[in-house]
């Protein structure tokens, strides 16, 4: 499977983008529900909600965004607070553009910089080798249509789905990034000691008094770039296998 | 009222999508500097095990739940591997254990 993956054609490349985001679209769409219900609640209307998750397609981005509508905020304070709340999707792109061919025609980075979410980079970064970006295309087109669709009907009907379904679907997107993290830390000891030591940091962050208060975007800023910057340093990768 | 909602919108589209695009738009080439390179391979795991958890915990009705579907993930992760299997199973997991909790 590992040695095919690199011979794989476009066209299978896509068909298994759209396979892989299929458990991405069921946690998108019950989390995008709950923002369709708080963007009724700003006023907006379902197509304003639809083309904000259409642009947008950032979950925390979002809520951020209808908190700044609903207050009446200023240009500058917009694109501050969207800058400082998804500041993370910018070394996301970072480590993405090292998985893109150089000599790749440009169209393709504009194509692929919609495409970075959390869970689409995760699968996006996780490939042997270079990325190739229609395998990124697959994932976006199923996610981003429960994404938009989710925000949509959660405007127009509320919360339709049962308590039991959204309940047991809240924790998909969780499933999918112990599939990305988890079997790479079984081969390799050193990224599973990594993975190990950030989820206990990270519970620290959410115990700990003043650490506790830090947002959720920022955490995920200041630990990737605290433990990702120690680990490079002690165990600097030696071999390209590109 | 209108107005302003598309125009607030389209402020902060522009800007998350530049966000994402400087990056990908500026490194074309393949970065060198070997401590770089190493931290940007070790920044996927980092990332997304802090957004795992404990976040995970809370994300359904019950710690437990939660609880359960981390341990189930781990290993289903550990043992499949697949994406889908592991993303089902968590779910079942809470479904399940929303039963019991």
């Amino acid at each position: 499977m590992k040695e095919t993956s690199k011979t794989m054609s476009g066209g299978a490349w896509f068909a298994k983008g759209l396979r892989d985001g299929i458990p991405i679209c069921m946690g998108y769409f019950a989390v995008s529900f709950t923002l369709g219900i708080a963007a009724r609640e700003v006023g907006m209307t379902w197509f304003q909600a639809f083309l904000m998750s259409l642009g947008m397609v950032a979950s925390a981005g979002e809520f951020a965004a209808l908190t700044l509508i609903a207050s009446g905020a200023g240009a500058v304070e917009m694109i501050a607070t969207t800058i400082i709340v998804n500041l993370r999707y910018l070394l996301m792109s970072t480590a993405l553009s090292q998985k893109l061919k150089s000599d790749i025609p440009i169209i393709h980075r504009f194509l692929t910089a919609y495409c970075v979410t959390d869970e689409i980079f995760g699968l996006s970064v996780a490939v042997d080798g270079y990325l190739n970006p229609v395998y990124t295309y697959g994932i976006t087109l199923v996610s981003v249509a429960g994404w938009t669709c989710g925000t949509a009907l959660g405007v127009l009907v509320g919360n339709i789905l049962p308590d039991w379904a959204s309940n047991a679907m809240s924790v998909s997107l969780y499933g999918m990034f112990l599939a990305i993290i988890i079997p790479p830390a079984r081969k390799n000891s050193f990224i599973g000691l990594l993975v190990a030591l950030s989820m206990a940091v990270s519970f620290l962050f959410s115990l700990l008094p003043v650490l506790s208060s830090i947002s959720s975007g920022f955490k995920v800023i200041i630990l990737t770039l605290v433990i990702a910057g120690a680990a490079a340093w002690i165990r600097p990768v030696e071999e390209e296998k590109t | 009222m209108n107005a302003s909602i598309y125009k607030s919108l389209l402020i902060m589209i522009i800007t998350i999508y530049m966000i994402r695009l400087l990056p990908l738009l500026f490194l074309r080439r393949e970065i060198t500097n070997k401590w770089l390179k190493s931290f940007l391979f070790y920044v996927p795991y980092v990332t997304l095990a802090v957004m795992t958890f404990p976040a995970i915990l809370h994300a359904s009705s019950s710690i437990w739940c939660g609880a359960a579907a981390l341990v189930v993930g781990l290993l289903a992760a550990w043992f499949n591997g697949d994406l889908f299997v592991v993303a089902i199973s968590c779910c079942l997991t809470v479904l399940v254990t929303s039963f019991i909790f």
